[in-house]
Order: C-alpha cells, then structure tokens, then sequence
C-alpha cells in the first residue's frame, strides 16, 4: 500500500506547483497591477459594436444531446478496461458477456445512426 | 502523521468546504466549479483507498463528462437563480425538517445495524493489496464473471439512456437542405448533362 502511494507522489507534487503557481500568478495581479477601471474598459467587449445581449443565453438543446451520447460512450470504454487488462486469464463466460454488452449498444449506435443524431443541421 | 495522513486530511476538508460552496455560491455555474474541485477531490480519496481504476473514472466520467453536463443544463435553463435564492429563507422551515427526519432514519437504520459472519477479516483486507495485483485486473477478474447480471444491466442502462435523451431531444427541422452522400457518390456524371451540338443561326 505504502508503496502503491508513493508512486502517486509526483501527482501530489504536481498538484501542489500548480496550486502555488496559480495562487502566485493571481495574487501578484492583485497586488502589482495597476487598476484603472472605466465603465467602458470593464464592459463585455464585442469586436466592432456594443454587445447586444448577456453572455447568459440558451444553448440548442443538440448541444447537450451530443454531450450525452458522448458520456454514454465514454461509460462503454470505461467498462473495456478492466475487461482489456484482464484478458489473458479470463473465461469464455467474461469474454461473451463483453460480446454482448457491446452488442447492446451497437443496437444503440445504429439507432442513433439511423436517426440521424450524429448529424449536425 | 505521514504524508498521506496529511493528504486525507487536506482534501477532506477541500471536500467539505468545497461541497458547501456548491451549495451556497450565487452563480450557478461556480456551484458546477466548486463541485468540479469536490469531484477532484473525491478522486484523490480514492487513490488513498487504493482504489486507482475508480479515481480515474471519476477524473474522466464525472469531471470530463457529467461536468460538461451540468454547465451546459446550467446555460440552457434559464432561471433567474437569484430570485429562487431569494425564497430560500421560506422554505428553510420544512427543509430543516426534512433533514432531521433523515437523520433520524439513518440513525435508526445504522443503530440496529450488524456485521455478517467474518466481517473483521474481510474488513482487514477489503480488495487485494494494490502491490499484489493491479486494481484494474481485480476488477475485471470479478466484473464480467461474477457480477455478469449487473454489468448487462448496466449495458441497458445505456441503451435506454441513448435512446431517451435522442427520443426526447431530437426533432428535425424541415426547412433545411442536407447532404446526401450515398446520393452524391451515386451520381452518374454522363447523365448530369447533356451535350448538344448548336448549329450557328439556329435555336435549339
């Protein structure tokens, strides 16, 4: 176990420059810089004309169906992993049930083809 | 107290504070950051449990998938979050109520609650050791074989989640022109046009 962790050490040592890095480089803003602020240089600036509207608006629902059909794949391969790094001593019941598993939402994918969801308008 | 003592105890804490601010911060979409540093969090938790695969799963489903998610559910919905904040006050009544019904439940579930038979041994060494064998292979040792009925299940899951969010998301706009590719490579260019050969001072 302790060495499982020390092997993670690098990624905590990481973490921690980041973290430093970050603090540093938005304190030194706050502290060095010089602050002026006007209405018209804190506004949203929008190339060439006054910005219409908020940057809050409504996004096309597609938006979100193509995320959706992204996490769901996404699932699917987190599933191969184990399956791949355990494949040479694994019985034939894993390996079907894999088959299958894939076979299910190959269906999906068709589906999904068929309807046209991976077609952007 | 080691180094990995003193990591539990740092990002537990980013796991609470983080949590509340989730709960508490004004826009929503810094309650969907603050929830991205509690999911990193939870992710470093489990590489101290020793449970490497589950980390990496969290780091890439939840932060690099459900994340995206919420901001865009949080961009698409337009409530004013401001005015639903403002209510918050009236309805703290029966939240706080509800809270300590839940409360009392767990603790009538969890009072009465006992070990099976070699719960101390299992508990000792609840997975095999991570120096022994890769997390990843305990996983799929069990997953596909013995736990065959949840993972098919879970491959329906999917299934029935593709096709709800296309069944409730799609709908196809008829006023706009698509390509059709099978259509394009069919076509036969010496049926497209027609040459004709136009005498001078005559029409066709």
């Amino acid at each position: 176990m302790q060495e499982f962790l020390t092997n993670y050490a690098p990624i905590l040592i990481f973490m921690g420059i980041a973290i430093g890095l970050g603090l540093v480089l938005i304190l030194a803003a706050v502290i060095i810089a010089v602050r002026n602020p006007d209405p018209e240089k804190v506004s949203a600036y929008e190339c060439g004309f006054n910005a219409f509207d908020d940057a809050r608006m409504k996004f096309d629902v597609r938006f979100y169906l193509v995320s959706i059909l992204f996490i769901i794949f996404d699932l699917e391969i987190a599933f191969l992993f184990p399956w791949a790094v355990s494949f040479a001593d694994m019985s034939m019941t894993a390996f079907w049930s894999m088959m299958v598993f894939l076979a299910v939402l190959t269906v999906g994918f068709a589906y999904e083809w068929k309807k046209g969801a991976l077609e952007w308008e | 107290m080691n180094v990995a003592d003193i990591t539990f105890y740092v990002y537990s804490i980013t796991i609470i504070v983080a949590g509340l601010l989730t709960v508490t911060s004004r826009s929503p979409v810094h309650s969907v950051l603050w929830l991205i540093l509690c999911f990193i969090s939870a992710a470093t938790m489990f590489i101290l449990l020793g449970a490497e695969f589950v980390a990496m799963l969290l780091v890439i489903v939840y932060i690099g998938a459900v994340a995206v998610l919420f901001l865009f559910v949080v961009m698409m919905l337009d409530v004013d979050f401001a005015q639903l904040r403002a209510e918050m006050s009236k309805y703290l009544p029966i939240a706080l109520l509800i809270g300590v019904v839940l409360l009392m439940q767990l603790v009538l579930a969890y009072g009465t609650w006992t070990y099976s038979e070699g719960m101390e041994a299992r508990l000792v060494n609840p997975t095999p050791a991570p120096d022994e064998i890769h997390n990843t292979q305990a996983i799929g040792a069990l997953l596909y074989d013995r736990y065959m009925l949840p993972f098919q299940l879970s491959g329906l899951v999917l299934l029935v989640a593709m096709i709800g969010a296309i069944v409730l998301t799609l709908r196809h706009r008829a006023d706009v022109k698509r390509q059709n590719v099978l259509a394009q490579m069919y076509r036969d260019p010496a049926k497209a046009m027609e040459l004709k050969d136009v005498k001078p001072g005559q029409g066709l």
